[in-house]
């Protein structure tokens, strides 16, 4: 049952041929079994789960479900469950129930969707391989020595190894498309503004948006349909005509234009990411589509202008962080000044700690001009390189990371190391583009590549239509690691 | 342009986040290696170029004059450290 995909369990509800209660009992003991293997989720609560999978059974008997009622969708730490805990990986939030829901949960909850648990992520989704945690590293499925990627790690970690049909993640630099790509499961993060970020909480307001991970794009789109939509109570978001993002999957691609940027394949990219990136653009070509070479010329910039640029809008964001209306405060201090020193400095890690000092010098008097601007700027310039990009092709695709999942530790002392390893992500979140990444091949170790495939503004159905195509031809999606059967 | 350790501890203050000497050497360091990586934004002339502050230019919406909200103080304050007649307490700031 778990090897199968949402569409078929969503079949086999359909057929009666399973309920939501089954289905949801059956994760659940999985995660009991696996869970502290992997590390993957912070908190599970089996009533909660089975209560809604009831729900969506009653539903789905008065003849009133929708493809997604009865299907168990993992969360992210990161978006508020009215009565779960939600502590965004960090000890801050540890005490943190959060009193209302998230768009996209509501969204969920509403489609009859039962929520599984909340995965773990990087503290306040800062951070590429899940090690930032308060509550712990998450381990890759493929090799528990390595990590999952980040910050949606636990949420990758949870599909790979068959924990979860599906999870919600969030992406502000790389963290569903880079962890996606390290565990070998899918992840799309659709265009900025698409989906709502109302209760996800804040890391890096211009660049953050919500999105699904599963085994296939089928999948993604399945949940997408459900996430996406104008909501009023996030200023970004985007007043659009819903769309069914299923409606091209099925198309042939047979001549269509896929861009292969030179900066994707120089210098930095690991041999093995490399081949199986090249055999996937081999693969393209043998269903008809036509590679053209594109360039990007400032995409190398995107690292620096990112780590300028997020820092900023976290330390904004991060200031609300005071032990004052929610969350931890420390046990002793001696006035206000000392209480939100000490408060912060105990409730945040040291990553948080050191994007907040970041943010906050590229913000103060003096330095605002030198930093922040001329990173806004040169955003425009990385997004001009797209726009140009896309007038020789209608979508571009490369390696997701430069890498396939490193070891425990390897990077974790060395936080510029550890940036690098988003360095074909976090262009296309400064652009705001839509942009995911699906398996399709491994190492020599046998660890799983992903492949980046990038989409003009709004063009979700088109790469999803991309990566399904592939997916009918390719079997990279249907692997599972050792010791999840 | 070098960081130094006053500018750490100048940063950690202004930011409200409480520093050990022995985290400020070790802050420069690592803020240093990030610094030289921003660096690199120099590299580029951006005369006359506009800002970029959001993915899509769009205009922040008004909406009706209505009552949106219900008032969900106790259920809000829930969840605070110290609450007492309805109010979050702080450490006194007034003598």
């Amino acid at each position: 049952m778990h090897d199968a995909t949402i569409s078929m369990l969503s079949r086999q509800l359909a057929e009666k041929r399973l309920s939501s209660v089954e289905i949801t009992q059956h994760f659940l003991s999985r995660i009991k079994a696996l869970s502290t293997r992997y590390n993957c989720f912070i908190t599970v609560d089996e009533e909660k789960s089975l209560a809604q999978a009831r729900a969506a059974d009653t539903l789905r008997a008065q003849g009133r479900a929708q493809p997604l009622t009865g299907i168990p969708v993992a969360q992210k730490d990161i978006f508020c469950a009215k009565g779960w805990l939600t502590t965004c990986g960090s000890r801050i939030l540890g005490n943190f129930v959060a009193p209302y829901d998230a768009h996209v949960v509501e969204r969920l909850n509403g489609a009859g969707a039962v929520i599984l648990g909340k995965t773990n992520m990087d503290e306040f989704a800062m951070g590429s391989s899940n090690e930032t945690s308060h509550y712990g590293p998450v381990r890759n499925p493929w090799d528990v020595q390595t990590v999952p990627g980040g910050s949606s790690g636990g949420s990758a970690a949870a599909v790979a190894a068959r924990l979860a049909p599906g999870a919600t993640g969030t992406d502000t630099g790389g963290s569903i498309r880079q962890p996606a790509a390290l565990t070998g499961v899918c992840g799309l993060k659709p265009t900025y503004g698409v989906v709502s970020r109302y209760g996800m909480i804040a890391f890096a307001s211009s660049l953050d948006q919500g999105g699904p991970m599963a085994k296939c794009a089928e999948d993604l789109a399945l949940l997408l349909n459900i996430m996406a939509g104008f909501d009023a109570r996030d200023s970004t978001s985007l007043e659009r005509e819903a769309e069914d993002y299923t409606r091209e999957l099925a198309r042939p691609i047979a001549g269509l234009r896929v861009g292969l940027p030179r900066e994707f394949f120089a210098e930095g990219v690991s041999p093995d990411v490399a081949r199986a990136v090249d055999g996937a653009a081999a693969e393209l070509r043998k269903l008809g589509c036509e590679t053209v070479e594109v360039e990007l010329p400032r995409m190398r910039l995107s690292v620096p202008v990112y780590y300028v640029l997020a820092p900023a809008e976290a330390s904004s964001n991060l200031a609300r962080y005071d032990g004052v209306r929610y969350g931890y405060r420390a046990p002793e201090f001696t006035d206000l000044m000392d209480m939100y020193k000490k408060t912060r400095a105990q409730g945040f890690g040291a990553e948080v700690k050191r994007r907040i000092l970041i943010g906050t010098y590229v913000l103060s008097h003096g330095y605002y001009d030198a930093y922040y601007i001329r990173a806004q700027k040169l955003r425009r310039l990385i997004a001009a390189d797209f726009a140009e990009a896309f007038k020789r092709c209608d979508v571009i695709i490369g390696p997701t990371s430069p890498t396939t999942a490193f070891r425990l530790g390897e990077k974790s002392g060395d936080p510029v190391q550890m940036y690098l390893s988003d360095i074909y992500t976090i262009a296309v979140n400064l652009a705001g583009l839509p942009g995911m990444s699906v398996p399709c091949g491994f190492d020599t170790k046998g660890l799983p590549v992903g492949l980046q495939i990038i989409g003009n503004y709004f063009r979700e159905a088109q790469i999803l239509n991309v990566a399904h195509q592939y997916q009918l031809a390719t079997d990279w999606h249907l692997r599972a690691p050792a010791g999840a059967e | 342009m070098a960081l130094t350790l006053d500018d750490v501890r100048r940063v950690a203050h202004l930011a409200r986040i409480a520093v050990e000497e022995a985290e400020v050497e070790r802050a420069l360091t690592d803020l240093s290696g990030i610094f030289e990586l921003i660096g690199e934004m120099e590299a580029v002339d951006v005369a006359g170029i506009e800002p970029m502050s959001h993915a899509q230019d769009v205009v922040l919406r008004l909406r009706e004059d209505d009552v949106a909200e219900r008032d969900q103080h106790a259920l809000f304050q829930s969840v605070a450290p110290q609450v007492e007649a309805d109010l979050y307490l702080v450490p006194k700031v007034i003598e």
